[in-house]
């Protein structure tokens, strides 16, 4: 079997790459997407530490699928609110979209 | 440690998550990236499998990639003027991969400790020890106290399922989640339908 180290890393390099890509994409769309990359990150790290620390508990998973549930609520509401910008603004640059930047 | 098929298998999933996340990234072709995303899902899904999840890994393909990148596929057709960008990334994505390989350092330096396996009886010993006390361990990581993957059979759907409704499980944050996923779905109809005149 894999040591648990192996997922952790691979897990943390999955969640570096969605940080940069949540911060340098412009597409908002796109920023989603790393943004779900970095909930998947997480995700392997739980299921990786309930397997090898603790299999006969349920926790580790349950706490997965909530990320899952906490997911799928950010995607759709993310994704919703960039349709709007996008029929009253014509853009999804996040940079063109700065009407409450200081 | 042994070659096994599980070691390739590992290999060939993680290769699949981190390739199609990178590729997520830096694709300029946002169509592309949204395709790669599947991919990047697929493989954390076939992680799941190895660490002997079966539910988060069927949950993961028809959530994330059934749902949630299908989602993303419709936004990126709703707002098709936005894929043919010249300039995917922002000006400052040199500090973004100066943050990003800082931050992935970081990380591993906060893992390294584990990679020890004795270190990681020290650090969580007694809790592996005696949880599995009574179990053989798995004969590829020796001495580590895992438990081996035949001996996780007790850890069915069925129990996930139980756990959510039962009054000492997780009954109160599974209704806690149903409500703020209802919540998320109206608000994205709200915010995302039409003005009617």
């Amino acid at each position: 079997m894999v040591p648990l180290w192996f997922y952790l890393v691979v897990s943390a390099a999955l969640f570096a790459i969605g940080a940069y890509g949540a911060l340098a994409r412009r597409n908002a769309i796109a920023i989603v997407m790393s943004v779900e990359l970095m909930l998947n990150a997480a995700n392997i790290n739980l299921v990786a530490f309930w397997r090898y620390l603790n299999p006969f508990e349920i926790n580790g998973q349950i706490f997965a699928a909530f990320v899952f549930i906490v997911a799928a609520a950010e995607a759709a509401v993310g994704l919703a609110l960039i349709i709007s910008i996008y029929r009253s603004r014509q853009t999804v640059i996040v940079e063109d979209v700065n009407m409450l930047k200081w | 440690m042994d070659i096994t098929w599980q070691t390739i298998a590992f290999f060939a999933f993680a290769v699949m998550t981190l390739g199609g996340g990178l590729m997520v990234v830096i694709n300029r072709n946002l169509w592309h990236s949204a395709l790669f995303l599947m991919l990047s899902l697929f493989g954390t899904s076939g992680l799941f499998v190895l660490l002997v999840a079966p539910f988060l890994a069927a949950v993961q393909v028809l959530v994330y990639i059934g749902a949630i990148a299908i989602l993303v596929l419709f936004a990126i057709m709703l707002t098709r003027r936005m894929m043919g960008l010249e300039e995917t990334q922002n000006t400052q994505w040199p500090a973004a991969a100066a943050v990003a390989v800082v931050l992935f350092i970081i990380l591993v330096i906060t893992v390294s400790p584990l990679v020890d396996e004795d270190a990681v009886t020290d650090i969580f010993g007694d809790k592996v020890a005696n949880l599995n006390a009574n179990l053989p361990v798995d004969p590829d990581a020796k001495d580590s106290g895992v438990v081996a993957n035949n001996d996780l059979d007790i850890v069915t759907v069925e129990a996930i399922g139980e756990a959510l409704v039962t009054r000492d499980g997780f009954v109160l944050p599974f209704e806690l989640a149903s409500i703020l996923l209802t919540a998320a779905l109206i608000g994205a109809i709200v915010v995302a339908r039409e003005d009617e005149a």
